[in-house]
């Protein structure tokens, strides 16, 4: 593999779907943890670290992943023809509860327009977004499109038998409610609020487990319905020993409540290490096993051209976010509600 | 379901979403750079009653903005996913601004979550202020950018097509095409004169409902002399596009003003019926259209006789044409007259009528913003992309298009109901006179 513009192309796409796949599933996460607790009758624990958090950033999130699917478009146009025509009903749903939960997120915040149906409904929307979401992966792995007259058709009844597809969205769910359990602790244990702390800890324990049983799952399930993907995954299997080690790090930080901030850390590498794994395992196709990404790529000059907006974009966009996180995020004073400051 | 009605599905969908889209992304585009005057104003003023302005716009904005960047997410998807091969070809030659776009989205994003979280937090006012300009430049220029995408649908240009192989791509010459400068400039600044007249609207309504209070005439006051001065430039790019139209797109231009036939002299048909292919109790203004057309009133005008039948547009974008014209210029009109009559202090612009006038401004101002879209994006049929792709050809070949055009029409209904409930619950629970009566006793005990 060299460094060709296909590389750097799926490089900074992947990238951006890892950042989105971080901060959505913290989003996510919290909708869901907040919900359950108002049904239990224990808001009052969670609401307010949640609520602190969310609302500076939550149009940010969504950000992450309209950057990835028109750079996606960008540099490999033809996927717009294979995935475009088959995920017509997967995507639209997505962008439904994204919709519905992005719109009602700003109502209930701004408009103090809520009620404890919204915060149920903004809790399970936010797993059913990654679930749909996910789907675009299992049908990356080949098997479910055919192609009739020239056109791809999706093969809905064989997706939705598939172990493999339900496995990764079990894998989307729980890793989303361990990722976003762990960064809350961190959080929480910021804003010195020690019955949160207690609480997330405990959901980030529990989450734990179930993330890595799934996740070596589908591995095994690879095997079966990708041969050929299971084989190069097995060729990386010192990224996923390494990404195990960090998980296991992880855990065990949490688990002696010692120092979450690095937990958190850790974490975060155990996903990036499994995340570009599987990305690499998964090259040189975009879609088993019509689509690779040498033979979706764009023309030369609009690769170098939005490489170079690209570097100029972010030579823009990551002090902004650094003044994003510092006045929030790593802001004591607002982490802690000494101040509130909203319009 | 055959493609004919994946076709025929698809197009509906797009026209839902692009027209539910476009109220709300408008506003998103315009009302940042109002709040920032109304700020600006309020800081070299040292009047409080601005930086309130500012500060409730904001609240309101926020609001609109959720659902303009959900729907823009979703209008995103759905180029994709309803017209996979327009989007194949447009990747290859116009990703760029669709790129840099979201760019500047992210940029947006990022400062409206400071500002908001930010009032009062700096000692100095233009601290905040400074946070506010990102903003409102990454909301312009998304409008830019993916304006640059819509006038490359209108005049592509930047590629060769040979073969049906694409070659010689030049994404910079894509972007900068005829169409650009026109297309980018009306419709930033109808998004600018767009806001102002719904801000208007709304300080207009405020003051017929009850409360006299002098921060509503103030806001009336600064946002009608905003919308002259966007619906004056506003006027003057319109000349523009027609020269633009005329050279470039002249079977758009031939249908939108009935122009059958192709002569010199020609003159401008408003208003009107078409009865069997004759023009009924239509205002005929002489040489108008050819000046319209070249800046000469003896200049030949292209009429539709030079075009073959199944490329000439519907001539329906007649009546949008005249809509989003009549309603421009009767805005710009009355904003002239509010200003001038309130330099010269007329007293009729106090009155009820008068004000129930200026409260129909913001509506009206959005239906001429949705007349215009429709008017651009019909009149470019049949092409998708003019002169390179049909849109019967560019559409999916799903059979699930009619579901999804249900799901999301039932998408916008609760999004515009619940903006709407929002909204009205805002600012009826906090009127401004309690919230300056709040903000006197806050200053008065210095609570924080």
């Amino acid at each position: 593999m060299t460094l060709t513009l296909e590389i750097i192309g799926i490089s900074v796409l992947w990238m951006f779907l890892f950042g989105y796949v971080i901060v959505a599933s913290i989003d996510f996460g919290a909708g869901f943890f907040n919900a359950y607790n108002t049904l239990t009758r224990r808001e009052h624990i969670l609401t307010n670290i949640i609520e602190r958090y969310l609302s500076p950033v939550w149009e940010v999130t969504n950000v992450f992943l309209v950057f990835f699917f028109v750079g996606v478009i960008g540099f490999f146009p033809k996927t717009a023809f294979y995935y475009g025509t088959t995920l017509l009903v997967p995507a639209s749903i997505a962008i439904v509860l994204l919709a519905i939960r992005g719109s009602y997120y700003a109502f209930a915040m701004y408009g103090s327009y809520g009620h404890k149906g919204y915060t149920f409904m903004y809790g399970i929307s936010g797993l059913f977004i990654p679930a749909s979401l996910s789907v675009v992966l299992t049908i990356s792995e080949g098997g479910f499109i055919s192609m009739v007259n020239g056109n791809p058709v999706l093969d809905y009844f064989g997706l939705f038998t598939s172990p493999l597809t339900w496995s990764i969205v079990v894998l989307s769910i729980t890793a989303l409610l361990y990722i976003s359990a762990v960064f809350l602790t961190w959080y929480a244990n910021k804003a010195g609020d020690s019955s949160a702390t207690d609480l997330l800890r405990k959901y980030a324990l529990i989450w734990s487990l179930p993330t890595m049983i799934t996740a070596g799952g589908i591995i095994f399930e690879l095997r079966s319905h990708n041969p050929e993907h299971y084989a190069r995954i097995l060729d990386l299997w010192w990224v996923f020993g390494l990404s195990f080690l960090l998980f296991v790090g992880t855990v065990w930080l949490i688990w002696k409540r010692k120092n979450y901030g690095l937990a958190f850390g850790l974490l975060t590498g155990q996903f990036a290490l499994a995340f570009f794994g599987y990305g690499v395992s998964h090259y040189p196709y975009l879609l088993y096993p019509y689509l690779t990404i040498y033979d979706s790529f764009t023309n030369e000059a609009m690769a170098i051209a939005l490489i170079v907006a690209f570097i100029a974009g972010l030579g823009l966009l990551l002090p902004s976010l650094y003044l994003l996180l510092r006045l929030f995020l790593f802001n004591k004073d607002y982490v802690r509600g000494n101040k509130d400051y909203h319009a | 379901m055959g493609n004919e009605e994946a076709v025929f599905f698809s197009r509906i969908l797009t026209e839902l979403t692009l027209s539910f889209h476009i109220l709300y992304a408008t506003i998103g585009v315009g009302v940042p750079l109002m709040i920032m005057i109304a700020q600006w104003v309020g800081i070299k003023k040292n009047d409080e009653h601005y930086i309130l302005l500012a500060r409730r716009w904001a609240r309101g904005f926020v609001i609109t903005v959720a659902v303009g960047v959900v729907t823009g997410t979703a209008i995103g998807l759905q180029l994709s996913l309803l017209w996979p091969n327009f989007m194949e070809l447009a990747g290859n030659v116009i990703a760029l601004p669709l790129f840099m776009e979201t760019f500047a989205f992210f940029f947006e994003a990022i400062f409206l979550g400071i500002y908001l979280y930010t009032w009062d937090r700096f000692e100095n006012q233009k601290k905040h202020l400074l946070i506010l300009i990102p903003v409102a430049i990454g909301a312009s220029f998304s409008a830019v950018f993916i304006t640059i995408v819509n006038s490359f649908m209108n005049a592509p240009q930047g590629f060769d097509l040979v073969n049906g192989e694409l070659i010689n791509i030049n994404p910079l010459l894509a972007m900068f095409n005829p169409a650009m400068p026109t297309k980018v400039a009306h419709v930033v600044a109808t998004a600018y004169m767009t806001s102002a007249f719904v801000l208007a609207s709304i300080a207009a309504y405020r003051l017929l409902k009850g409360s006299n209070h002098i921060y509503h005439k103030k806001a009336l006051f600064l946002t009608l002399k905003l919308g002259l001065i966007f619906s004056i430039a506003t006027a003057i790019i319109g000349d523009f596009s027609g020269k633009y139209l005329a050279e470039y797109q002249p079977e758009k231009l031939a249908a939108a003003e009935w122009h059958f036939e192709t002569e010199e002299n020609a003159s401008l048909v408003m208003y009107g019926v078409l009865d069997d292919g004759e023009v009924k109790y239509a205002i005929k203004i002489p040489y108008a259209l050819s000046v319209l057309a070249h800046g000469n009133p003896f200049a030949e005008v292209q009429g539709l006789d030079q075009f073959p039948e199944d490329e000439v547009p519907p001539l329906y974008i007649h009546y949008l044409f005249d809509l989003m014209v009549t309603i421009g210029i009767s805005l710009t009109g009355l904003s002239a007259l509010y200003v001038l009559a309130t330099w010269r202090r007329w007293s009729f612009v106090q009155t009820k009528w008068f004000r129930w006038i200026l409260v129909a401004g913001g509506p009206l101002a959005l239906l001429a913003i949705e007349a215009g879209w429709w008017f651009a994006e019909v009149g470019r049929q049949p092409w998708v992309l003019r002169g390179i792709m049909r849109t019967e050809d560019a559409a999916t070949t799903s059979g699930q298009v009619d579901l999804m055009l249900a799901l999301f029409a039932g998408l916008y209904l609760i999004l515009g109901i619940g903006s709407i409930v929002v909204l009205r619950r805002m600012f009826k629970k906090n009127p401004v006179e309690q919230e300056i009566e709040d903000r006197r006793k806050e200053q008065d005990g210095d609570i924080t």
